[in-house]
């Protein structure tokens, strides 16, 4: 019996059921005639619904929406505000998704007027500013990648992916080369294979050695010339640096296919090394991870491309360039991949990583890196007394475990991850990378402090010890939250997308 | 639980052959790992495939996998009841639960799938 549930000797609950604790939603708020503004009186002649539209479009009922006050609305949403959980209320450790913190510096900036109020359909000369933070952006990211240029437009980092995998593509044509294959690696970032697919080609999959690193006699042998690219990801999903990176960039060139790089962990190695002198010829990056723009529900991605030289000619269309004339946008691109996204991507974001790229500068940059990568190693060895850890090569900036020592008792990732929430922790991202079986992947990001790592790794640990005496009580989890353990299976198998009237609920 | 008369696949699929075609389904093993399936996307008939190609997916609640046929050959039937009720896939995987029928390629090649003691070695081996 869970606490909530707990009764005193007289019957008497000692936690009432609270009703706002389970808000009803708008729709069942509604109270007819309920209004929450009163429209003014209208001010010119008014004319008959009957006179102004034929009945074949007239609508017999109306679209059930709710009515409801402005008070009731106000409460609805923020009843419902109170149960999210936010990198501003404590750790968000969820591996490969880096949710660090975003910077108030960050919003103010993008709050500056002349960010705020411009229109991306304004005369050039009139946003010259605009176009000069693509371009310092771009310059910036030059820098930091080692690439040759950089599109900003891809709005998240799988449509990153895509557009890499379109220039390679593109690329591939250009030289008369029509390969059909990509091979990604099963520590690959998810959205890498249907990146490949989505842009024509099989996906040929290699499977990671021991060290959790791809195998590079695999690789020669995988590597033919009907192989258009290997898709990397740097550091991979169990956190671990590819080593071999020249090596393996010399077998992909020496067979013409190109190196595509999942950036999207850059935030290990940002300000160290540079993707273009490891040999990459594609790279996206997250600006939503690596340069604290808010995700999650906070706010868009953003998954800028950089490539080498052999691929820039394919950037999609416009780029910003820098001339005597100021800012202009180049358009003229016959090579071109084409338009990705309209106008100019991200635009919030772009000025949000801009100003953390700067407010951090270089050295603060690399200090990132280090911090992301201190912070992981200490949950690891936090933790590793704790928890099975299935590779035990270095890793970066998140670390890979798993449920091998608590299943013995019948605890499971599933479990723990709910128990988690009881301590007051989002729970890391279970069950991910798939070559992994019940793993728990835990990314701290560099935002989190020494006494924030403490009190997870203390969490962790009490819920291992528990796993341990009282697997039963782990397995009830959650108790806490607003609901308990849903039924994730039913909910996949049937879902209810919809709200339906009472009247209607049985059809 | 892995039956004598059925070959077995290290990406967990079991083949049924019966003369010129066979069934195929995944195993216990790989319904365990997946946990609760919630979806099932298999390919259409008529189809012809190479060994090792990719043919649909699994996807629970806890990853999608994809589904792999160890035998060449063309789709004959695909088992639409596992389609519109996924769970069959976890409570009798090996009979019910059977995902596609093939008329096996003439030169096809099953001799590196694995017999039930083979399998059942072999997964032992990847619990541990």
């Amino acid at each position: 019996m869970s606490e909530q549930e707990t009764s005193s000797a007289t019957g008497h609950s000692q936690r009432p059921a609270i009703a706002w604790r389970n808000p009803p939603l708008l729709f069942e708020l509604s109270r007819e005639g309920r209004l929450g503004v009163e429209l003014p009186p209208v001010g010119v002649a008014e004319s008959a619904l009957e006179e102004l539209l034929p009945e074949s479009v007239r609508r017999t009922d109306l679209a059930g929406l709710p009515e409801v006050s402005e008070v009731d609305v106000i409460r609805h949403f923020i009843r419902l505000s109170r149960r999210n959980y936010t990198p501003e209320l404590s750790l968000y450790p969820l591996g490969s998704c880096t949710m660090k913190y975003n910077p108030r510096l960050n919003e103010e900036v993008v709050r500056l007027p002349g960010f705020a109020n411009s229109h991306p359909l304004q005369p050039i000369s009139t946003v010259q500013g605009n176009l000069e933070l693509f371009w310092a952006l771009e310059q910036a990211l030059i820098q930091l990648t080692g690439l040759s240029r950089v599109s900003l437009s891809p709005a998240a980092g799988a449509q990153g992916e895509f557009v890499g995998m379109l220039m390679v593509r593109a690329a591939l044509d250009k030289r008369g080369e029509g390969r059909r294959y990509v091979l990604i690696p099963d520590s690959a970032h998810g959205t890498n294979p249907a990146s490949a697919a989505f842009a024509g080609y099989q996906v040929k999959e290699l499977l990671s050695n021991e060290h959790g690193t791809l195998d590079l006699e695999d690789l020669e042998r995988a590597m033919t010339e009907e192989v258009a690219a290997l898709m990397l990801t740097v550091p991979n999903t169990l956190g671990v640096f590819e080593d071999q990176i020249l090596e393996i960039a010399r077998i992909v060139h020496s067979k013409g296919g190109l190196l595509y790089c999942d950036g999207a962990n850059f935030n290990a190695f940002i300000g160290k090394v540079r993707p273009g002198d490891m040999g990459v010829d594609v790279l996206h990056m997250n600006l939503h991870k690596t340069f604290t723009t808010p995700h999650g529900g906070g706010g868009p991605g953003s998954g800028p491309v950089a490539v080498g030289e052999e691929l820039v000619p394919f950037l999609p269309a416009p780029l910003v360039n820098s001339g005597a004339d100021g800012f202009t946008l180049d358009f003229d691109r016959p090579d071109s991949i084409g338009r990705v996204r309209s106008f100019h991507g991200q635009f919030g974001m772009l000025v949000r990583a801009l100003a953390y790229i700067v407010g951090m500068g270089g050295e603060g940059l690399a200090k990132i890196a280090e911090n992301a990568v201190l912070n992981a190693n200490y949950l690891r060895k936090g933790l590793e007394g704790s928890y099975h850890l299935p590779y035990t090569t270095p890793t970066l900036h998140e670390v890979v475990f798993t449920d091998k020592r608590q299943t013995a008792s019948g605890v499971t990732t599933l479990d723990i991850a709910k128990r988690l929430m009881d301590y007051g922790f989002h729970p890391p991202t279970i069950y991910f990378p798939i070559n992994v079986s019940g793993a728990l992947m835990i990314e701290p990001t560099e935002t989190a402090a020494k006494e924030d790592l403490d009190s997870f790794v203390e969490a962790m640990c009490s819920i291992a010890i528990e796993a341990e005496e009282a697997p039963e009580l782990v397995q009830g989890a959650p108790y806490t939250t607003p609901v308990r353990r849903c039924d994730e299976a039913l909910a996949a198998r049937k879902p209810v997308l919809r709200w339906h009237p009472p009247e209607a609920a049985d059809s | 639980m892995y039956l004598d008369e059925y070959l077995y696949s290290k990406e967990h699929e079991w083949v049924h052959v019966e003369g010129e075609t066979c069934v195929l389904g995944v195993t216990d093993f790989a319904q365990h790992q997946l946990g609760d399936v919630v979806f099932v996307e298999l390919p259409e008939v008529g189809q012809t495939f190479e060994a090792d190609d990719e043919i649909g997916s699994i996807e629970s609640v806890k990853a999608v996998a994809e589904l792999y046929t160890p035998v060449a050959g063309e789709v004959v039937e695909t088992n639409e009841a596992v389609v519109d009720d996924p769970e069959v896939l976890n409570s009798d995987p090996h009979n019910n639960g059977w995902l596609i029928k093939m008329k096996i390629d003439a030169g096809a090649d099953l001799s590196g799938l694995m017999s039930a003691d083979q399998y059942k070695e072999f997964i032992d081996g990847e619990d541990a």
